[in-house]
Protein backbone atom coordinates (compact mmCIF):
# COMPACT_ATOMS: atom_id res chain seq x y z
CA UNK A 1 0.00 0.00 0.00
CA UNK A 2 1.59 3.30 -0.44
CA UNK A 3 2.72 5.40 1.89
CA UNK A 4 2.56 8.46 0.41
CA UNK A 5 0.96 12.12 -0.10
CA UNK A 6 0.22 11.69 -4.17
CA UNK A 7 -2.66 8.88 -2.74
CA UNK A 8 -4.28 11.64 -0.52
CA UNK A 9 -3.78 14.02 -3.76
CA UNK A 10 -5.67 12.01 -5.75
CA UNK A 11 -8.95 12.13 -3.99
CA UNK A 12 -8.43 15.93 -3.54
CA UNK A 13 -11.18 16.99 -6.65
CA UNK A 14 -13.63 14.38 -5.12
CA UNK A 15 -13.44 15.66 -2.03
CA UNK A 16 -13.85 19.19 -3.31
CA UNK A 17 -17.29 17.82 -5.31
CA UNK A 18 -18.53 16.39 -2.36
CA UNK A 19 -18.01 19.30 -0.17
CA UNK A 20 -19.77 22.15 -2.90
CA UNK A 21 -22.32 19.52 -2.68
CA UNK A 22 -22.68 19.38 1.23
CA UNK A 23 -21.85 22.70 2.21
CA UNK A 24 -23.33 24.74 -1.05
CA UNK A 25 -20.83 27.51 -0.88
CA UNK A 26 -17.35 27.53 -3.12
CA UNK A 27 -15.77 28.79 0.08
CA UNK A 28 -17.40 26.93 2.79
CA UNK A 29 -17.05 24.06 0.87
CA UNK A 30 -13.32 24.56 0.28
CA UNK A 31 -12.52 25.49 4.06
CA UNK A 32 -13.97 22.11 4.65
CA UNK A 33 -11.95 20.15 2.17
CA UNK A 34 -8.67 22.10 3.70
CA UNK A 35 -9.23 21.17 7.51
CA UNK A 36 -10.22 17.49 5.87
CA UNK A 37 -6.75 17.29 4.17
CA UNK A 38 -5.11 18.90 7.54
CA UNK A 39 -6.46 16.56 10.00
CA UNK A 40 -5.60 13.34 7.21
CA UNK A 41 -1.86 15.01 7.08
CA UNK A 42 -1.62 14.69 10.93
CA UNK A 43 -3.25 11.23 11.05
CA UNK A 44 -2.03 9.25 7.97
CA UNK A 45 0.36 7.31 10.23
CA UNK A 46 -2.99 5.57 11.78
CA UNK A 47 -3.83 5.30 8.44
CA UNK A 48 -4.42 1.26 8.31
CA UNK A 49 -4.26 -0.46 4.45
CA UNK A 50 -7.08 -0.14 3.29
CA UNK A 51 -10.41 2.12 1.71
CA UNK A 52 -8.64 5.29 1.76
CA UNK A 53 -11.59 7.18 0.00
CA UNK A 54 -13.76 6.08 3.04
CA UNK A 55 -10.94 6.92 5.81
CA UNK A 56 -10.61 10.75 4.03
CA UNK A 57 -14.79 11.18 4.04
CA UNK A 58 -14.82 9.79 7.24
CA UNK A 59 -12.62 12.94 8.09
CA UNK A 60 -14.86 14.83 6.18
CA UNK A 61 -17.80 13.89 7.67
CA UNK A 62 -16.20 14.93 11.29
CA UNK A 63 -14.91 17.84 10.40
CA UNK A 64 -18.30 18.56 9.23
CA UNK A 65 -20.14 17.56 12.25
CA UNK A 66 -17.55 20.13 14.09
CA UNK A 67 -18.50 22.72 11.93
CA UNK A 68 -22.30 22.30 12.43
CA UNK A 69 -21.82 22.35 15.73
CA UNK A 70 -19.80 25.62 16.31
CA UNK A 71 -22.47 27.07 14.05
CA UNK A 72 -25.46 26.12 15.62
CA UNK A 73 -23.96 28.04 18.90
CA UNK A 74 -24.15 31.14 16.94
CA UNK A 75 -27.32 33.26 16.69
CA UNK A 76 -28.58 32.47 12.91
CA UNK A 77 -30.18 28.90 12.01
CA UNK A 78 -27.92 27.63 9.66
CA UNK A 79 -30.82 27.39 7.32
CA UNK A 80 -31.68 30.94 7.83
CA UNK A 81 -31.23 32.33 4.10
CA UNK A 82 -33.76 29.83 3.01
CA UNK A 83 -36.54 29.85 5.47
CA UNK A 84 -38.91 31.14 4.10
CA UNK A 85 -37.84 32.22 0.60
CA UNK A 86 -39.80 31.91 -1.86
CA UNK A 87 -39.28 30.14 -5.33
CA UNK A 88 -39.27 32.96 -8.23
CA UNK A 89 -39.97 31.17 -11.49
CA UNK A 90 -36.83 31.97 -12.70
CA UNK A 91 -35.37 29.85 -10.56
CA UNK A 92 -33.26 27.00 -13.02
CA UNK A 93 -33.56 23.63 -11.95
CA UNK A 94 -29.60 23.47 -10.70
CA UNK A 95 -31.02 26.18 -7.93
CA UNK A 96 -33.45 23.97 -7.26
CA UNK A 97 -31.48 21.09 -6.67
CA UNK A 98 -29.00 23.22 -4.61
CA UNK A 99 -31.81 24.86 -2.43
CA UNK A 100 -33.35 21.05 -1.98
CA UNK A 101 -29.91 19.59 -1.01
CA UNK A 102 -29.68 22.47 1.67
CA UNK A 103 -33.22 21.53 2.73
CA UNK A 104 -31.99 18.17 3.58
CA UNK A 105 -30.81 17.10 7.24
CA UNK A 106 -26.90 16.88 7.43
CA UNK A 107 -27.18 13.54 7.76
CA UNK A 108 -29.53 12.45 5.02
CA UNK A 109 -27.26 14.98 3.03
CA UNK A 110 -24.47 13.23 3.46
CA UNK A 111 -25.61 9.89 2.61
CA UNK A 112 -27.57 10.89 -0.71
CA UNK A 113 -24.29 12.75 -1.90
CA UNK A 114 -21.69 10.51 -1.45
CA UNK A 115 -23.78 7.45 -3.02
CA UNK A 116 -24.76 9.95 -5.95
CA UNK A 117 -21.40 11.85 -6.56
CA UNK A 118 -18.96 9.17 -5.18
CA UNK A 119 -20.66 6.25 -6.09
CA UNK A 120 -20.02 4.67 -3.16
CA UNK A 121 -21.23 1.25 -1.91
CA UNK A 122 -23.51 1.07 1.31
CA UNK A 123 -21.33 -0.54 2.67
CA UNK A 124 -18.24 2.36 1.90
CA UNK A 125 -20.90 4.86 3.09
CA UNK A 126 -21.09 2.61 6.79
CA UNK A 127 -17.34 2.86 6.83
CA UNK A 128 -17.06 6.40 6.12
CA UNK A 129 -19.96 7.72 8.83
CA UNK A 130 -19.72 5.23 11.56
CA UNK A 131 -23.32 3.99 11.09
CA UNK A 132 -24.92 0.77 10.50
CA UNK A 133 -26.18 -0.28 6.61
CA UNK A 134 -29.46 -0.09 7.31
CA UNK A 135 -29.20 3.55 8.52
CA UNK A 136 -27.56 4.19 5.58
CA UNK A 137 -30.08 2.37 3.39
CA UNK A 138 -33.52 4.33 5.40
CA UNK A 139 -31.44 8.02 5.21
CA UNK A 140 -30.88 7.57 1.73
CA UNK A 141 -34.50 6.58 0.87
CA UNK A 142 -35.31 9.63 3.17
CA UNK A 143 -33.10 12.01 2.08
CA UNK A 144 -33.88 11.27 -1.89
CA UNK A 145 -37.73 11.13 -1.31
CA UNK A 146 -37.67 14.31 0.31
CA UNK A 147 -35.34 16.02 -2.84
CA UNK A 148 -37.55 14.54 -4.89
CA UNK A 149 -40.93 16.22 -3.17
CA UNK A 150 -39.07 19.71 -3.56
CA UNK A 151 -38.17 19.11 -7.35
CA UNK A 152 -41.63 18.03 -8.04
CA UNK A 153 -42.53 21.56 -6.48
CA UNK A 154 -44.47 19.84 -3.11
CA UNK A 155 -43.50 21.32 0.02
CA UNK A 156 -42.82 24.64 -1.09
CA UNK A 157 -45.86 25.32 -3.62
CA UNK A 158 -49.26 25.29 -2.12
CA UNK A 159 -50.71 21.67 -2.42
CA UNK A 160 -53.72 22.54 -4.82
CA UNK A 161 -55.84 19.73 -4.83
CA UNK A 162 -59.22 19.44 -7.00
CA UNK A 163 -62.30 19.21 -4.50
CA UNK A 164 -64.79 16.88 -5.83
CA UNK B 1 -41.28 -10.20 -6.73
CA UNK B 2 -42.50 -7.52 -4.10
CA UNK B 3 -40.58 -4.11 -5.17
CA UNK B 4 -40.58 -2.24 -2.58
CA UNK B 5 -38.76 1.15 -2.28
CA UNK B 6 -35.33 -0.39 -0.33
CA UNK B 7 -35.19 -2.66 -3.31
CA UNK B 8 -35.13 -0.22 -6.09
CA UNK B 9 -32.89 1.62 -4.17
CA UNK B 10 -30.57 -1.17 -4.18
CA UNK B 11 -31.27 -1.99 -7.54
CA UNK B 12 -30.22 1.49 -8.53
CA UNK B 13 -27.36 1.72 -6.50
CA UNK B 14 -25.88 -1.73 -7.77
CA UNK B 15 -26.19 -3.16 -4.31
CA UNK B 16 -27.81 -6.38 -5.56
CA UNK B 17 -26.49 -9.37 -7.22
CA UNK B 18 -27.12 -10.36 -10.60
CA UNK B 19 -29.37 -13.30 -10.13
CA UNK B 20 -31.43 -10.58 -8.35
CA UNK B 21 -31.09 -7.63 -10.43
CA UNK B 22 -32.47 -10.04 -13.88
CA UNK B 23 -35.06 -10.97 -11.58
CA UNK B 24 -35.53 -6.83 -10.52
CA UNK B 25 -35.30 -6.45 -14.32
CA UNK B 26 -38.40 -8.96 -15.17
CA UNK B 27 -40.07 -7.54 -12.76
CA UNK B 28 -40.05 -4.43 -13.66
CA UNK B 29 -41.39 -4.89 -16.91
CA UNK B 30 -44.87 -5.70 -15.42
CA UNK B 31 -44.78 -2.67 -13.32
CA UNK B 32 -44.61 0.12 -15.22
CA UNK B 33 -45.35 2.26 -11.48
CA UNK B 34 -41.83 0.56 -10.00
CA UNK B 35 -40.55 1.33 -13.30
CA UNK B 36 -41.20 5.22 -12.83
CA UNK B 37 -39.94 4.75 -9.42
CA UNK B 38 -36.64 3.21 -10.65
CA UNK B 39 -36.61 6.08 -13.64
CA UNK B 40 -37.09 8.80 -10.65
CA UNK B 41 -34.21 7.14 -8.40
CA UNK B 42 -31.82 7.26 -11.57
CA UNK B 43 -32.74 10.78 -12.94
CA UNK B 44 -32.02 12.30 -9.34
CA UNK B 45 -28.76 10.79 -9.20
CA UNK B 46 -27.53 12.18 -12.95
CA UNK B 47 -29.00 15.77 -11.87
CA UNK B 48 -27.22 15.63 -9.02
CA UNK B 49 -23.60 14.61 -10.70
CA UNK B 50 -24.24 17.13 -13.68
CA UNK B 51 -24.72 20.06 -11.39
CA UNK B 52 -21.17 18.80 -9.01
CA UNK B 53 -18.76 17.16 -11.80
CA UNK B 54 -17.69 20.16 -12.90
CA UNK B 55 -15.92 21.10 -9.42
CA UNK B 56 -14.00 17.94 -10.35
CA UNK B 57 -12.47 20.04 -13.20
CA UNK B 58 -11.70 23.02 -11.36
CA UNK B 59 -8.11 24.34 -10.51
CA UNK B 60 -6.91 23.38 -7.35
CA UNK B 61 -6.41 26.52 -5.38
CA UNK B 62 -3.42 27.27 -3.71
CA UNK B 63 -4.58 26.86 -0.27
CA UNK B 64 -5.43 22.95 -1.28
CA UNK B 65 -1.85 21.69 -2.35
CA UNK B 66 0.28 19.75 -0.48
CA UNK B 67 3.75 19.88 0.33
CA UNK B 68 5.69 16.71 1.25
CA UNK B 69 5.31 15.95 4.78
CA UNK B 70 8.05 16.44 7.53
CA UNK B 71 9.45 12.59 7.40
CA UNK B 72 10.17 12.89 3.75
CA UNK B 73 12.09 16.06 3.67
CA UNK B 74 13.95 14.64 7.19
CA UNK B 75 15.28 11.74 5.68
CA UNK B 76 15.59 13.59 2.18
CA UNK B 77 17.63 15.69 4.57
CA UNK B 78 19.71 13.54 5.99
CA UNK B 79 20.73 11.30 2.65
CA UNK B 80 21.83 14.80 1.30
CA UNK B 81 23.71 15.58 3.97
CA UNK B 82 25.25 12.04 4.57
CA UNK B 83 25.86 11.76 0.86
CA UNK B 84 27.03 15.42 0.00
CA UNK B 85 25.10 15.10 -2.57
CA UNK B 86 21.78 17.85 -4.13
CA UNK B 87 18.97 15.34 -5.21
CA UNK B 88 17.44 18.18 -6.61
CA UNK B 89 14.33 18.74 -4.00
CA UNK B 90 12.99 21.51 -1.63
CA UNK B 91 14.02 21.67 1.78
CA UNK B 92 12.54 19.69 4.68
CA UNK B 93 8.87 20.74 5.27
CA UNK B 94 5.70 19.65 7.15
CA UNK B 95 2.52 19.69 5.50
CA UNK B 96 2.30 23.27 4.86
CA UNK B 97 -0.57 24.75 2.43
CA UNK B 98 -0.46 27.85 0.46
CA UNK B 99 2.40 28.91 -2.10
CA UNK B 100 4.06 25.97 -2.95
CA UNK B 101 7.45 25.86 -4.60
CA UNK B 102 5.46 23.00 -6.82
CA UNK B 103 2.77 21.49 -7.30
CA UNK B 104 2.54 18.07 -5.62
CA UNK B 105 -0.85 17.60 -7.91
CA UNK B 106 0.86 17.26 -10.81
CA UNK B 107 2.36 13.47 -9.73
CA UNK B 108 0.96 10.64 -10.58
CA UNK B 109 0.24 8.38 -7.76
CA UNK B 110 -0.01 4.88 -8.85
CA UNK B 111 3.57 4.04 -9.92
CA UNK B 112 5.38 5.83 -7.17
CA UNK B 113 3.21 4.13 -4.99
CA UNK B 114 3.70 0.96 -6.66
CA UNK B 115 7.30 0.56 -6.95
CA UNK B 116 7.81 0.43 -2.85
CA UNK B 117 4.74 -2.31 -2.45
CA UNK B 118 6.49 -4.63 -5.63
CA UNK B 119 10.18 -4.15 -4.24
CA UNK B 120 9.07 -5.06 -0.54
CA UNK B 121 7.02 -7.85 -1.56
CA UNK B 122 9.78 -9.33 -3.27
CA UNK B 123 11.98 -8.59 -0.76
CA UNK B 124 9.56 -10.69 1.80
CA UNK B 125 9.64 -13.75 -0.52
CA UNK B 126 13.11 -13.96 -1.26
CA UNK B 127 14.83 -12.74 1.72
CA UNK B 128 13.48 -15.32 3.30
CA UNK B 129 14.95 -17.89 1.35
CA UNK B 130 17.17 -20.09 3.14
CA UNK B 131 18.43 -22.46 0.24
CA UNK B 132 17.61 -20.12 -2.95
CA UNK B 133 17.42 -16.33 -2.12
CA UNK B 134 19.19 -15.94 -5.66
CA UNK B 135 19.09 -17.58 -8.86
CA UNK B 136 22.79 -16.62 -9.90
CA UNK B 137 25.29 -16.27 -7.00
CA UNK B 138 27.41 -13.40 -6.52
CA UNK B 139 30.83 -15.83 -7.06
CA UNK B 140 29.39 -15.41 -10.81
CA UNK B 141 28.52 -11.49 -10.98
CA UNK B 142 29.85 -10.69 -14.45
CA UNK B 143 27.06 -13.29 -15.92
CA UNK B 144 24.51 -11.88 -13.30
CA UNK B 145 25.15 -8.65 -14.14
CA UNK B 146 25.75 -9.60 -17.82
CA UNK B 147 22.74 -11.47 -17.94
CA UNK B 148 19.85 -9.36 -16.14
CA UNK B 149 21.70 -6.47 -18.46
CA UNK B 150 20.36 -8.50 -21.18
CA UNK B 151 17.53 -8.66 -19.63
CA UNK B 152 16.37 -5.46 -18.76
CA UNK B 153 17.57 -4.09 -22.02
CA UNK B 154 20.54 -1.41 -20.04
CA UNK B 155 23.70 -1.82 -17.98
CA UNK B 156 23.52 -2.28 -15.00
CA UNK B 157 25.66 -1.52 -12.12
CA UNK B 158 25.94 -3.51 -8.72
CA UNK B 159 27.05 -1.12 -5.82
CA UNK B 160 29.27 -2.57 -3.65
CA UNK B 161 28.18 -2.41 -0.13
CA UNK B 162 30.79 -4.02 1.40
CA UNK B 163 31.73 -0.46 3.36
CA UNK B 164 28.54 -0.71 5.07
CA UNK B 165 28.74 -4.05 5.71
CA UNK B 166 26.60 -5.92 2.93
CA UNK B 167 27.94 -8.02 0.61
CA UNK B 168 26.36 -9.22 -2.47
CA UNK B 169 25.03 -12.43 -2.27
CA UNK B 170 23.24 -12.53 -5.89
CA UNK B 171 20.53 -11.48 -7.61
CA UNK B 172 17.43 -12.79 -9.86
CA UNK B 173 15.11 -11.70 -12.65
CA UNK B 174 11.37 -10.91 -11.74
CA UNK B 175 8.57 -10.31 -13.60
CA UNK B 176 7.14 -6.71 -13.13
CA UNK B 177 4.42 -4.36 -14.70
CA UNK B 178 6.85 -2.87 -17.31
CA UNK B 179 8.83 -6.19 -18.05
CA UNK B 180 11.62 -7.75 -16.53
CA UNK B 181 12.88 -6.84 -12.90
CA UNK B 182 16.29 -7.47 -11.30
CA UNK B 183 16.41 -8.10 -7.18
CA UNK B 184 20.25 -7.65 -6.13
CA UNK B 185 20.24 -9.61 -2.56
CA UNK B 186 23.04 -8.35 -0.08
CA UNK B 187 23.95 -9.94 2.90
CA UNK B 188 25.13 -8.44 6.54
CA UNK B 189 27.32 -10.84 9.02
CA UNK B 190 24.43 -11.02 11.21
CA UNK B 191 22.02 -12.04 8.37
CA UNK B 192 20.37 -9.40 7.65
CA UNK B 193 19.46 -9.33 4.23
CA UNK B 194 18.70 -6.07 1.67
CA UNK B 195 17.42 -6.01 -1.52
CA UNK B 196 17.68 -3.97 -4.34
CA UNK B 197 15.03 -3.89 -7.07
CA UNK B 198 15.58 -2.46 -10.40
CA UNK B 199 12.71 -1.82 -12.58
CA UNK B 200 11.81 0.16 -15.50
CA UNK B 201 10.03 3.19 -15.03
CA UNK B 202 6.27 3.68 -15.67
CA UNK B 203 5.59 6.40 -18.31
CA UNK B 204 3.19 7.86 -16.45
CA UNK B 205 6.00 8.63 -13.69
CA UNK B 206 8.00 11.68 -13.12
CA UNK B 207 11.69 11.50 -11.73
CA UNK B 208 11.16 11.10 -8.18
CA UNK B 209 13.74 11.90 -5.37
CA UNK B 210 14.83 9.56 -2.26
CA UNK B 211 11.74 8.84 -0.66
CA UNK B 212 10.95 6.38 1.76
CA UNK B 213 7.84 3.76 2.30
CA UNK B 214 7.32 1.19 5.37
CA UNK B 215 5.71 -1.45 3.66
CA UNK B 216 4.90 -3.74 7.00
CA UNK B 217 8.31 -4.64 8.62
CA UNK B 218 10.03 -3.58 5.56
CA UNK B 219 11.39 -0.79 5.34
CA UNK B 220 12.12 0.84 1.91
CA UNK B 221 13.84 3.77 0.16
CA UNK B 222 12.91 4.61 -3.19
CA UNK B 223 13.75 6.72 -6.08
CA UNK B 224 12.99 7.34 -9.73
CA UNK B 225 16.21 8.38 -12.18
CA UNK B 226 16.03 8.51 -15.73
CA UNK B 227 13.78 5.58 -16.99
CA UNK B 228 14.37 3.09 -13.58
CA UNK B 229 12.65 3.34 -10.71
CA UNK B 230 15.14 1.72 -7.91
CA UNK B 231 13.75 0.49 -4.75
CA UNK B 232 16.36 -0.48 -1.47
CA UNK B 233 14.31 -3.16 0.82
CA UNK B 234 15.13 -4.00 4.31
CA UNK B 235 14.31 -5.18 7.67
CA UNK B 236 16.61 -2.93 9.33
CA UNK B 237 16.04 0.91 10.73
CA UNK B 238 15.13 3.85 8.32
CA UNK B 239 18.41 5.61 9.85
CA UNK B 240 21.00 2.94 8.28
CA UNK B 241 18.83 1.67 5.31
CA UNK B 242 19.26 5.33 4.64
CA UNK B 243 22.60 5.27 4.52
CA UNK B 244 23.00 2.33 2.59
CA UNK B 245 20.38 4.07 0.95
CA UNK B 246 22.75 7.18 0.10
CA UNK B 247 25.76 5.02 -1.42
CA UNK B 248 23.66 3.24 -3.49
CA UNK B 249 22.55 5.97 -5.03
CA UNK B 250 26.08 7.72 -5.41
CA UNK B 251 27.11 4.48 -6.62
CA UNK B 252 24.88 4.29 -9.32
CA UNK B 253 24.97 8.17 -10.00
CA UNK B 254 28.75 9.04 -9.75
Amino acid sequence: MPVDSDAIVAYIPNLRRYARALAGERHAADDLVQDTLERAMRKFHLWRPGDLRAWLFSIMHNVFINQLRSKRNQPTDELGEYAGAGTPDWVTDAHDLERGLAGLPPEQREVVLMVSLEDMSYEEVSRALGIPIGTVMSRLSRGREKLRRHMDGEGTRPNLKAVP
Amino acid sequence: MNLDDDLLQAFVDGAVGPAERAAVEAALQADPEAARRVLRLVEQKRLIKERFDPVMQEPIPERLRLRRPAWIGYARAAAVLAAGIAIGLAAPSPWRFGAPATPVATAPAPVAAGLPTRAARAHVVYAAEVRHPVEVEAAQQDHLVAWLSKRLGTALKVPVLSPEGFELLGGRLLPGPEGPVAQFMYQEGTGKRLTLYVSARSKQEGPTAFRFAQEGPVSVFYWIDGNWGYALSGDIDKAALSRVSTSVYRQLNP
